[in-house]
């Protein structure tokens, strides 16, 4: 773990790999709520069937990042091992820059792909609780819909802490982005 | 027996791991040795440092797959003082 953290520290790529997580995640955060607000204005639709179409493009999402970002990072770092070869003139294979070209693309792709599924399982929550939870057996819907509220905040104000802008403005800027989004569906839906 | 007690080494290294932490890995493996390096050019991609490793036994080859392990490599031996202990005594 020691040796992968300094990897990803010599090779800079801790800064992708945050970069991935917020993009990602916020990608994951955004389509759930875009899914619970279509299934809001469409009503008198099942709650396991939205659980289950939720949780299928969970899963596509999850998949589609691990996919797409190791099949690019991967190309990536060889490329820029390459040019660092060139530049020193020596095969750098075994040293860390190879190991790292080797490894880090699996692990950008790792986080890349379990950001947008961990969030958006963390806004399914609400669904899986309601047989067993009163208040989301009430509102499935709008709780789900809160969660998801809550996780682009909460996405914001970690963005804030990597800007170093105040916390309750970068989460608030996130949540104005999920307001014009829900929006968009109220005012697109044809129901 | 013949022991290195300093080393002037020429290096080519990538930016990163920079300075810091490029001596601190090296120095990791070298107990009891003093390490000071110097940053003599900068290119693009890569930076020329002078690299000195003292102390009672310092051991070339540890530091030679140290800094290969880290991407650089050495260009040249530019200083070395070796130690032979004291004499012999003749026995009587």
């Amino acid at each position: 773990m020691e040796q992968l953290l300094w990897l990803l520290n010599i090779t800079r790529s801790h800064v992708i790999a945050r970069r991935y997580f917020v993009v990602n995640g916020f990608d994951g955060a955004l389509t759930m709520l875009g899914l619970l607000v279509g299934f809001y204005v469409s009503e008198n639709v099942r709650l396991p069937v939205v659980t289950n179409a939720c949780l299928g493009v969970a899963i596509a999402l999850g998949m589609s990042g691990v996919s797409s970002a190791y099949i690019s990072e991967a190309a990536e770092k060889q490329r820029e091992l390459r040019e660092l070869e060139r530049a020193m003139v020596s095969d750098l294979g075994q040293s860390a820059y190879g190991q790292a070209a080797r490894l880090l693309p699996m692990v950008i792709a790792f986080v890349n792909g379990m950001a947008p599924l961990i969030i958006s399982l963390i806004i399914l929550l609400p669904l899986w609780l309601a047989p067993s939870v009163e208040l989301f057996n009430h509102f499935p819907l709008e709780s789900a819909f809160a969660m998801a509220l809550l996780t682009i905040f909460l996405l914001g104000v970690y963005l804030g802490h990597i800007s170093q802008t105040f916390w309750l403005w970068a989460g608030l800027q996130t949540l104005v982005i999920a307001a014009a989004t829900t929006g968009l569906i109220f005012i697109l839906s044809p129901g | 027996m013949v022991r290195i007690t300093r080393i002037v080494l020429d290096v080519l290294k990538p930016h990163n791991p920079n300075a810091l932490d490029f001596t601190t890995a090296i120095s990791e493996q070298l107990p009891g040795c003093r390490i000071k390096l110097t940053v003599t050019a900068m290119d693009e991609k890569t930076e020329t440092v002078v690299l000195v490793a003292e102390g009672a036994h310092v051991l070339f080859p540890l530091i030679s797959e140290v800094i290969s392990s880290l991407g650089g490599s050495i260009h040249s031996i530019d200083e070395v003082e070796v130690d032979n202990g004291p004499p012999d005594v003749e026995p009587h």
